[in-house]
């Protein structure tokens, strides 16, 4: 009998690698680090995603052309690039919000580090697959690692009962995700997305009811993670409950994986049944926005209303994948850093508020910010124009180039909703603005954060603003994202 | 072609044999000093009628984890083992990155102290 050893072209996958042994080797180290000094393990770890940042980021220029290593199911191209870098921006400045953070509620525990790292591991194979077994693989690494550290204060009862009510749904979706697989395998034979598409083109399997159920349950499945309606439910709960650096990383990191997944399987997957997923997804986008904009108009509690945010953003970037068009990709890709943004910089705020006996999540824990710290007040009136999408902040960019995309595919009415539902999102956005400027401090405990927290709130907030007003270098970037993306479905 | 089934239906009755054989002489021969922990279904394991939600040490779980962590180890390598030679230089680079992770797994879990039994 003989054997072929396929030998894989592993100088693609020299940052995955980079990552398995800064995981690996931050466990070890963390044995060796008295308890009181855990801030170590995070810079280490904060040092080695700048490393594989910066190795990522070099591959750039020769990735004009997708390559492929692993027979096929692994590909690197600038799409998986640009999405990597987004997470590697994520869990950096994630690691710099949590290092004060983690020493309050004292967890301050090496393995919140190396957890966030194997994470950050399974969302850049995540976007990598080109198999659908190798997306699965990508996101229960993920997964997992996330459902750890949402319950890392294992002591707080509502922390918890988050990570509980996280792992139970996340795992019962992956069982759904799974059949899917399982059902497009059925039909065409092969898992590896190429030869999905190439089969479904040669049959005519467009209309195949197994494929069109495969495709809702592959949407259910990484409809989670992104927080679409109806799989919305868990967002609010789990935000709320999880340490507050994890409820940010939560909320761009695994959404923007799980979104770079869905639009690589639709587009290059199972691309031929458009028709019928332009139905089912024109709903959901529709539905996500409303609902996550109006449940928001309601809370008190900031890092909840958050929630409902995110969810309403998840509708309004549901827009660039029903485009289907490259301006599409081009607005998810830039939507995806500018959201990383504002978004962190907004959770990093909330962290900052944090005193003794106070979670500094409430509306009435940022009243009268402008007057006792107006600089903060500044700041986060930035996170929250971008965040509705006013100029001149990179969220606005980035809702122009998703709104455009969807008009040039002829949605009109669905971009006449997210417009409307922009205004609703004012109203709450302003809540936090109205309790910062008009109303009068309560006297409470000074407030102390960490270095690296602010160093994440000067960067993330320079960039919101910077690409705000000068968004041609981030979004050409996207834009060749995007080129490339589209030219390997033609 | 027929004949290709002879020795598993053999296998079978031996199977089948030693079995009813092993259970019929231990009934005859065997003393009988029952007790209700001999009876249970699993002597050192949980009782599978009743309530579900029973406290048990958690330390089970970490124990039962690392097992088949191991285990699944020395699985994969008896059939690297077999083909040892026709793998080469790349093969044996595969299993020490394999064995190294391992090892890695293993200095964590015995410097966090999993592997103690209090």
């Amino acid at each position: 009998m003989n054997v072929t050893v396929p030998m894989p072209n592993l100088s693609l996958v020299v940052p995955e690698i980079l990552m398995v042994i800064l995981a690996c080797g931050l466990l070890l180290v963390d044995l060796f680090i008295p308890k009181d000094r855990k801030r170590v393990v995070g810079y280490i770890a904060l040092a080695g995603v700048v490393v594989v940042g910066v190795v990522t980021a070099a591959f750039w220029g020769k990735m004009a052309q997708p390559a492929t290593t692993f027979s096929g199911t692994f590909v690197l191209d600038r799409f998986a690039l640009f999405f990597k870098e987004v997470f590697l921006f994520t869990t950096g400045i994630t690691i710099l919000i949590s290092l004060k953070y983690l020493e309050i509620e004292k967890v301050s525990l090496g393995e919140y580090y190396a957890l966030m790292l194997f994470c950050t591991l399974g969302m850049m194979i995540m976007v990598s697959g080109a198999d659908l077994i190798v997306i699965y693989l990508g996101i229960e690494t993920m997964a997992l690692s996330v459902y750890v550290l949402a319950g890392f204060m294992k002591f707080d009862h509502k922390c918890t009962e988050a990570a509980l009510k996280y792992f139970l749904l996340g795992v019962f979706i992956s069982g759904i995700l799974l059949y899917g697989i399982t059902l497009i395998y059925a039909a065409t034979g092969s898992t590896q997305l190429a030869q999905v598409a190439a089969v479904i083109k040669e049959k005519g399997l467009a209309k195949n009811p197994l494929l069109v159920l495969a495709m809702f349950m592959l949407a259910a499945g990484l409809g989670l993670e992104i927080a679409m309606a109806p799989f919305h439910f868990w967002a609010p709960d789990v935000y709320e409950g999880a340490p507050t650096p994890i409820t940010a990383f939560i909320s761009v990191a695994p959404k923007a994986a799980a979104f770079a997944a869905l639009v690589r399987i639709f587009y290059h997957g199972i691309q031929l049944l458009e028709p019928q997923w332009q139905i089912l997804l024109w709903i959901i986008c529709a539905v996500t926005m409303t609902i996550g904009n109006v449940t928001a108009l309601m809370q008190q509690n900031v890092k909840r209303m958050l929630a409902y945010s995110s969810v309403a953003h998840a509708g309004y970037i549901l827009l660039g994948v029903l485009a289907a068009n490259q301006v599409g990709v081009q607005g998810i890709a830039f939507y995806f850093f500018a959201y990383a943004f504002m978004n962190m910089g907004a959770f990093g705020l909330v962290i900052y508020l944090r005193r003794e006996n106070i979670v500094g999540d409430d509306i009435d824990d940022f009243k009268g910010l402008a007057q006792t710290h107006p600089l903060l007040a500044v700041i986060m009136v930035v996170f929250l124009l971008s965040l509705a999408g006013i100029p001149p902040t990179a969220g606005f960019v980035g809702k122009f180039l998703l709104f455009a995309a969807a008009i040039k595919a002829g949605f009109y009415w669905l971009v006449a909703l997210a417009a409307l539902n922009s205004v609703v999102a004012l109203f709450y956005y302003f809540r936090i603005a109205k309790a910062m400027y008009m109303q009068s401090p309560e006297p409470l405990p000074q407030l102390s954060p960490g270095r690296g927290l602010v160093l994440a709130l000067v960067v993330v907030g320079v960039f919101t603003l910077f690409f705000g007003i000068y968004p041609q270098p981030l979004m050409s970037l996207a834009k060749d994202t995007a080129h490339t993306f589209m030219m390997f479905l033609s | 072609m027929k004949d290709a089934y002879w020795p598993l239906i053999l296998v079978l009755l031996l199977a089948v044999g030693f079995g009813v054989v092993a259970v019929l002489m231990s009934t005859l021969l065997g003393p009988k000093k029952p007790d209700p922990i001999k009876l249970s279904p699993y002597e050192c394991g949980v009782d599978p009628v009743g309530d579900a939600r029973m406290p048990f040490f958690v330390h089970y779980y970490v124990v039962a984890l690392l097992f088949l962590i191991f285990d699944i180890e020395v699985v994969f390598t008896y059939p690297w083992a077999v083909y040892f030679k026709k793998l080469g230089l790349f093969g044996l680079l595969e299993m020490v990155v394999f064995i190294a992770v391992f090892l890695a797994i293993f200095i964590y879990v015995w410097g966090r102290g999993a592997l103690e039994w209090e």
